[in-house]
């Protein structure tokens, strides 16, 4: 290549940002809502099952869903896995597990962070209930993150 | 605390990595920072490329095998007038974007025409490079706009087929 030995390859930080806003719709912003107030809904699929965190369709059916029920707090962790080191958009800043959570009265389960001592304390079937903010805002993160059941 | 349903979130995104030019861009790069605009030319095709490529032929598919630098003058073969505002922008709008086939190439390359209301700008505007003067220059901020030379404009037509000539 022409010139190739006499080239010095440059590199360079490059950071891409963009501020998104998103509509969340009727059925995520009322579950978005409900975490403010300290309170988690999910809904009833047509099937019957409870669905959290809730969508607007039936995943069979496609129909539209409306029947909203109270879930948890407390609930079981049904997978996990462990962060040894958290990265700086994560809701912990400390070794911590991404569980899959589900709640008293749901069917099916909910990502958050479990904030466990140490990776031997994490264990599929264990007891969890949610950390809230003391400042919440509608937001996932209104529950800090999930703690296991004393 | 407020109690008015929720409608909107906030989910920013952002990704931080590291840019690597390779070989070609990276020459491309310190020539503008030294006042230069440099292009490769094909041995095969002949054709001009700049801008800072692959460093391969994208025809031939062989490396380019010599540099060429180019005046700091050319055509404009298309444009889009900018009317949105955006977070960060600092050219006032209406401002104009074109690509610009410098003399003696056969691509063009992107730059912000300036100098010229955007209503005035048209395919066959013949334009130079403003450089940012050398002590400030960096590698994101080289030449500062194109501006038109005042001269006649250049055949587009002729300018067109020559560039599209064995594309």
């Amino acid at each position: 290549m022409a010139g190739a030995k006499d080239t010095e390859v440059l590199t360079a930080l490059h950071v891409l940002e963009y501020p998104y806003k998103r509509s969340v719709g009727p059925v995520i912003g009322r579950f978005l809502t409900g975490l403010r107030d300290r309170k988690i809904e999910g809904i009833r699929a047509s099937d019957g099952r409870v669905l959290v965190p809730p969508v607007e369709y039936d995943p069979q059916t496609a129909q539209e869903l409306s029947e909203f029920v109270d879930v948890g707090p407390g609930g079981v962790v049904t997978t996990w896995t462990w962060l040894h080191e958290a990265r700086s958009n994560n809701p912990l800043q400390k070794p911590f597990a991404w569980a899959l959570i589900k709640l008293d009265g749901a069917d099916t389960a909910l990502l958050h962070a479990v904030d466990a001592e140490s990776e031997a304390a994490m264990k599929t079937g264990m007891r969890v209930k949610p950390r809230w903010r003391a400042e919440r805002a509608g937001h996932i993160l209104d529950i800090e993150c999930f703690e296991p059941e004393a | 605390m407020n109690s008015d349903p929720v409608e909107l979130i906030q989910t920013p995104i952002r990704l931080e990595y590291n840019y690597t030019p390779g070989v070609s861009r990276s020459r491309y790069l310190q020539g503008l920072i030294g006042g230069r605009i440099l292009g490769e030319r094909c041995e095969r095709c002949h054709k001009v490329y700049v801008g800072g490529g692959s460093g391969a032929c994208a025809r031939d598919g062989i490396p380019m095998s010599d540099i060429v630098e180019l005046p700091h003058v050319g055509t404009v073969t298309s444009f889009c007038v900018v009317n949105v505002p955006f977070a960060g922008a600092t050219v006032e709008i209406p401002y104009t974007m074109a690509a610009i086939l410098l003399d003696g190439a056969d691509i063009p390359i992107n730059g912000l025409i300036q100098e010229i209301s955007a209503d005035q700008v048209r395919m066959g505007l013949r334009v130079e490079a403003v450089w940012v003067p050398e002590a400030e220059r960096t590698y994101t901020d080289t030449i500062r706009h194109w501006r038109p030379t005042g001269e006649d404009d250049a055949p587009i037509d002729e300018v067109l087929k020559r560039m599209r000539a064995g594309a």
